[in-house]
């Protein structure tokens, strides 16, 4: 299938921001599952003051989920960790122009990566974010992405 | 930017002499060929040359051979056709994991009519175990299809040996040799083949036209009812230009099918070399024995199909790929899937196929564009970063553990 990418996300796919790792970071998730060629995962470095300093990300996906990462993590930066979760996978699309209907689910997946390294932040540090939940997505135990798809397809309708 | 065009088993340009074939057929020559005037007749004469040339070159007889609109409706035809003319002497059939849609489709909805299906495993190698077609036969099957060559992974399968156990159990034989009619020498009568089907378009000729041999005495519905095209079985004006373009691209195929067979293999194997001596966590699909001359198809560990595409076609080179994301659904391709790959290395796969103006220097280009790709693309995995920290194994080395030879 051929895939119409926007320039935003050819920008960002040809040369993605904020890949790599962050040594010891204050938080770091990771989502979704090799089986759905899909995995995201997300290095948070937090200061004391509850904003994130930097972050980086690997992405193993296609052309999209590597945009999304890229996006996700430009947006989070410089950011408290309470507007971080306004970073949504809507802001994510946005500020990408758009993604093509099949693809929207990695930005859902981009949105699930910030969650889970502010969750594990919050746990490593014994605080609570209001308003992030525990993130469903992890390596091996995910299903929802084809729950995703599917409503995607209903909108299409 | 240069392009470097790798993806024939998907489609090829059409040659220029082909092009000057057709073209006098869309204007002077235009007659319909069901006419009676010389114009009309003139138009007839060349669909019968066309028919005969093409004939001539699987051994056939010209009244065997019927005009289609491409290898999906020939396979179509073939299957749903002879499934149901043949229904009162059973209602099983037999095809293989492997095949194009085309035929799985065509086989899935004759299912719901209440025909019953079996679709043979394949090895590691993508080949069908003749013990295992013959194992297959019931005395209720009437129908076998097993394509000649594989569209994603090159494997040939053993056509003549499974047309010759079909035979002795009464089992109708149908091929889809839209990868090989054009590239293999095919004889179907030497081989034992009732029913092929065959498409321009992947042999330099025009989109839009095919063809499916029937033998003579084989039992089939007609497919298109209309006029007395195709001797009534398949209805429509013929595509007169496309059906010329056919026969001379065939004719230009088979002139020199040896010599370029063994270019194309020459420079098939210098890029599974290479890449095997290149490129770690690789591992070749299909077999490298009983392969087309012109296909390249591997996997490669950590990294996911399309974006190693998105970052070739970047450097002008258009190969295509197993991956999920670039079929449209959410499953990796069936035929990776049926050689035992797990779903991971399937999403990163990728298919070259080489064509008559593919040189060394493009495939050195592409091999030299894939190993940069992947070392960026592994560069951003946190799949590759787990496997440089010992924290997951490779499923590569697990095929190699077991014995399979053409891995990295």
């Amino acid at each position: 299938m051929a895939m119409n990418y926007s320039d935003k996300v050819m920008e960002h796919f040809t040369n993605p921001q904020n890949v790599g790792e962050i040594e010891n970071a204050s938080g770091c998730g990771t989502v979704g599952n090799a089986v759905c060629g899909d995995i995201m995962r997300v290095y948070l470095d937090i200061d004391d003051n509850g904003v994130i300093q930097d972050a980086k990300f690997k992405t193993f996906g296609c052309g999209a989920a590597i945009a999304t990462s890229s996006m996700a993590t430009v947006l989070v930066k410089g950011k408290t960790v309470q507007e971080a979760l306004e970073v949504t996978n809507k802001a994510v699309m946005d500020a990408l122009d758009g993604l093509p209907p099949v693809k929207v689910h990695c930005s859902l997946l981009a949105e699930e990566a910030i969650h889970a390294a502010l969750w594990d932040y919050a746990e490593k540090h014994g605080i609570v974010i209001e308003g992030l939940e525990k993130p469903v997505t992890d390596i091996g135990e995910h299903d929802h992405h084809h729950g995703v798809e599917l409503v995607e397809d209903e909108d299409d309708l | 930017m240069k392009q470097i065009y790798l993806d024939h088993a998907s489609t090829t340009p059409v040659r220029p002499e082909v092009v000057e074939a057709m073209l006098p057929y869309f204007t002077e020559q235009f007659g319909n060929p069901s006419s009676i005037y010389p114009l009309g007749q003139e138009a007839s004469d060349a669909v019968a040359d066309a028919r005969e040339t093409l004939a001539g070159l699987i051994g056939a007889a010209p009244r065997e051979v019927y005009f289609t609109s491409g290898g999906t409706e020939s396979d179509n035809w073939a299957i749903k056709g002879f499934a149901r003319a043949n229904a009162g002497k059973g209602k099983h059939l037999i095809t293989s994991a492997i095949e194009h849609h085309a035929v799985l489709h065509a086989c899935e909805a004759l299912e719901k009519e209440g025909f019953e299906v079996t679709y043979l495993p394949v090895d590691e190698h993508g080949l069908v175990r003749p013990a295992d077609f013959e194992a297959a036969i019931r005395p209720d099957t009437t129908l076998a299809s097993i394509m000649f060559a594989n569209n994603e992974i090159g494997t040939i399968e053993p056509v003549a040996e499974l047309a010759a156990i079909a035979r002795e159990h009464g089992v109708a034989f149908h091929t889809d040799a839209v990868q090989a009619f054009g590239h293999e020498p095919i004889d179907v009568k030497e081989m034992g083949i009732d029913m092929l089907s065959a498409s321009s378009h992947k042999i330099y000729g025009p989109k839009g036209t095919g063809l499916l041999y029937i033998r003579k005495g084989v039992k089939v519905e007609n497919f298109i009812d209309g006029g007395q095209q195709e001797r009534g079985r398949r209805g429509s004006t013929e595509n007169v230009p496309g059906i010329v373009g056919f026969a001379r691209a065939a004719e230009l195929a088979a002139a020199d099918m040896a010599g370029e067979h063994d270019r194309q293999l020459a420079l098939r194997d210098h890029a599974i070399r290479r890449i095997l001596d290149e490129i770690p966590s690789a591992k070749l699909n299909g077999s490298w024995e009983s392969r087309l001359a012109n296909n390249v198809n591997f996997s490669f560990e950590f990294i996911e199909g399309e974006g190693m595409l998105l970052q070739l076609a970047a450097r002008g080179i258009c190969v295509s790929s197993g991956s999920a994301c670039t079929s449209g659904s959410l499953d990796p391709s069936h035929v990776l899937l049926a050689i035992g790959l797990p779903h991971e290395i399937a999403h990163g796969s990728l298919r070259m196929t080489i064509g008559r103006d593919t040189t060394l220097e493009d495939v050195d280009f592409a091999v030299d564009s894939l190993k940069t790709t992947l070392a960026n693309l592994r560069m951003m995995s946190p799949l590759y970063e787990d496997f440089q920290q010992g924290k997951v194994e490779s499923v590569i080395e697990r095929f190699k553990a077991d014995g399979f030879p053409y891995a990295n």
